[in-house]
């Protein structure tokens, strides 16, 4: 995995929103607005890996679904090598869907019961109209192998298969157009950990050998860590943190940061009752009234007067390292109160 | 040494089905003291839940079979007539199941739900067992508790539910409480806050508890000992400690090195079990293990016993390979860097 800096962006998301009105009333009237994704701006290099994180309902999947649009964006720009794709029309779209692939949470839902898993991983092909029957049948079997299965593989139903198995017939149905750039949303997160480390290693070896580029979705920090060059991490709709992968865990800026690595369990007994846990107060507040100011400001610790009322801007602190904290943490300046 | 509360002696469960008798448990035994933290840990299948919930014969599957013995302050519960295991259940041996969504009944309020469990147990007036629920969810971290007493599941948020969850259960003051994954559905600020407060409960209330988990990080900060499960056995189980620091079998390993861990440098590669678990209908001769162990030979053939192997008091382990081969192997599969795939 690369991401020196020198790479042009394949993808680059700008000032992106997405909000999810909520109707009512006999007209079906909008009643308030579900703040999914709230102006969000990063971008992806090619070859590189993205990690976002957050807690349930930070967006990070709304985000993903919009950035290859299978939701469309309420304001802002996805570029997709230059070229604005957030108004492009289905017609225009659907040459780049081929370039642009998703890899689904949950691979018991996402793979159609009732297909032979040969026509499941065939449907892109198809629809996109590449080779005639037999070239889509060799190109599925030598996918089934780039994968780790087999070519015999081809006839079985997915019931037949197990949870991991069946999330590699997900990630060969992704790669079944050479894609470039891959959105993984959770692609492990319902694995066991013995298959998930399995999945993992699969996805890495198929990035070197595709050169492809992943936004890679998470809520596990541990994995996230491990998959990816850099990581944005998110709350409430918003990007709150953005930085070089390793640099994240050694000196996170944002106390939300700082809280949700301190959570995460260490399998060190030891370790884990000398570490000092930052444990947040109550749970992450409605989408539909975020907090004024920064919105992580009714659970953080540092929190002041500034915080409530003014929402911090996301800030370069070094070599690409962005923040969005009024109360930055391992800066070096302005030690939090 | 502290009074022996539950013994579970060589528990086997099947289940018949269409395709074969499913060896689900396949002699499990073990002992959890009062005042004890007991990590129950391995991935979907092992039999980890079945084990549990058959301890409070919770299983009611007349395609089961159930053999051995399940001791409770010396009473055999797999014999218990129905009645007097109606008290043991949710009354000295309570329950919190993993999904805090679909265990609470949606149509009753949540105080009403832990008013039923404490007056179906202790009798008494609807109005004490209210001022009680209001302090259980006090007790638990609930904001205005006796405001939200009066509230419907739907308005509780995930971690709340698990919290109103935990009170229900400590209604009773139980002997025994046994989480199953109660963690495993929620976010990890969530699961921090649930983590301390069954830690911080178990004290109060004086419970022996049964962790269960897919996740060692999340045993390793609360359990006294732990419990590696696998196709249906315990493949390893001793002191917290010895089990991180001088782990014994090879899937013990597997599953340490599986994790991608924030307390350590980055790996360049993480270790990965090859394959999948067995078919619990014909599962393979000898070690269940054998087929995805790395350091497999002849011997395996043949079932190890669980014995103690190491030295250390309680440590046992299902593995033929003699201890100083398993720790010079074992770094290899935990540390992952030059891990076989």
């Amino acid at each position: 995995m690369s991401g020196s800096g020198t790479e042009p962006a394949l993808l680059e998301v700008r000032n992106l929103k997405k909000y999810f009105p909520i109707r009512g009333g006999v007209l079906g009237r909008e009643l308030a607005r579900v703040h999914a994704v709230d102006d969000v701006s990063f971008s992806v290099r090619e070859g590189e890996t993205i990690g976002l994180v957050g807690e349930s309902g930070c967006g990070k999947s709304t985000l993903g679904r919009t950035i290859v649009r299978l939701l469309e964006p309420t304001d802002g720009d996805i570029l997709y090598q230059g070229r604005s794709i957030a108004t492009l029309s289905r017609r225009a779209l659907r040459p780049l869907r081929q370039e642009i692939q998703m890899v689904f949470q949950d691979p018991y839902a996402s793979l159609n019961p009732r297909k032979r898993v040969g026509s499941i991983i065939a449907a892109p092909l198809q629809i996109h109209r590449v080779g005639d029957l037999r070239e889509r049948r060799q190109r599925v079997q030598e996918l089934l192998e780039v994968v780790g299965l087999s070519p015999e593989h081809y006839n079985r139903f997915p019931h037949e298969f197990s949870g991991g198995q069946r999330q590699r017939i997900g990630v060969a149905r992704a790669l079944a157009l050479r894609p470039k750039l891959v959105v993984a949303d959770e692609p492990v997160s319902a694995l066991d950990v013995s298959i998930q480390s399995q999945i993992l290693n699969l996805l890495e070896d198929l990035q070197e050998e595709l050169s492809l580029t992943y936004v890679f979705i998470a809520h596990d920090l541990g994995v996230v860590r491990h998959v990816s060059d850099r990581i944005a991490v998110m709350y409430l709709g918003k990007l709150v943190e953005l930085s070089p992968a390793e640099e994240l865990y050694e000196r996170p800026i944002m106390p939300y940061t700082e809280a949700l690595l301190s959570a995460v369990p260490i399998p060190d007994p030891d370790l884990s009752e000398k570490r000092k846990r930052i444990v947040l107060e109550g749970d992450v507040p409605s989408p539909i009234n975020p907090p004024s100011g920064c919105r992580f400001h009714p659970r953080c610790r540092y929190a002041t007067d500034v915080c409530r009322q003014v929402e911090p801007p996301l800030v370069d602190y070094r070599n690409g390292h962005l923040a969005a904290c009024h109360h930055p943490l391992n800066v070096g300046v302005s030690a939090p109160a | 040494m502290p009074e022996q509360l539950l013994e579970v002696r060589n528990l086997k469960i099947s289940f018949r089905t269409e395709d074969g008798v499913v060896r689900a448990v396949d002699g499990v035994s073990f002992t959890l003291a009062r005042g004890e933290v007991l990590g129950i840990v391995g991935e979907s299948g092992s039999g980890k839940s079945v084990t549990v919930m058959s301890v409070l014969r919770l299983i009611n599957d007349p395609n089961a079979i159930f053999e051995g013995e399940v001791i409770y302050k010396g009473r055999d519960v797999m014999s218990l007539p129905e009645k007097q295991m109606r008290e043991v259940r949710g009354g000295e041996i309570a329950m919190i199941f993993q999904d805090p969504m679909t265990s609470l009944n949606p149509v009753y309020r949540v105080g009403d739900q832990i008013i039923e469990a404490i007056v179906t147990h202790r009798g008494g007036s609807k109005a004490a067992a209210r001022k009680h629920a209001v302090e259980l969810l006090a007790q638990v971290g609930i904001p205005q508790p006796e405001r939200r007493v009066d509230d419907f599941p739907h308005e509780f948020s995930g971690g709340m539910r698990q919290r109103a969850m935990i009170a229900m259960a400590l209604a009773n003051n139980p002997e025994i409480l046994i989480a199953d994954e109660p963690t495993t559905a929620l976010d990890v600020t969530i699961q921090a806050q649930i983590l301390e407060l069954i830690d911080r409960l178990k004290d109060d209330f004086g419970s022996a508890v049964i962790l269960i988990s897919h996740d060692l990080g999340v045993v390793a900060g609360i359990a006294d000992r732990i419990a590696v499960m696998y196709a249906g056995r315990v493949v390893e189980s001793g002191a917290t400690r010895e089990l991180f620091y001088d782990p014994q079998h090879p899937y013990t390993w597997g599953l340490l090195g599986s994790i991608p861990r924030l307390d350590r440098p980055k790996q360049e590669r993480l270790h990965s079990i090859k394959g999948m678990p067995p078919s619990l209908i014909r599962p393979p001769a000898g070690c269940v293990f054998r087929p995805r162990c790395p350091h497999a030979h002849e011997r395996c053939l043949e079932e190890p016993t669980l014995a103690a192997r190491t030295g250390a008091p309680g440590h046992l382990d299902r593995c033929w390979l003699d201890v100083p081969a398993k720790r010079a192997l074992r770094d290899r599969s935990i540390r992952g860097d030059t891990a076989v795939a």
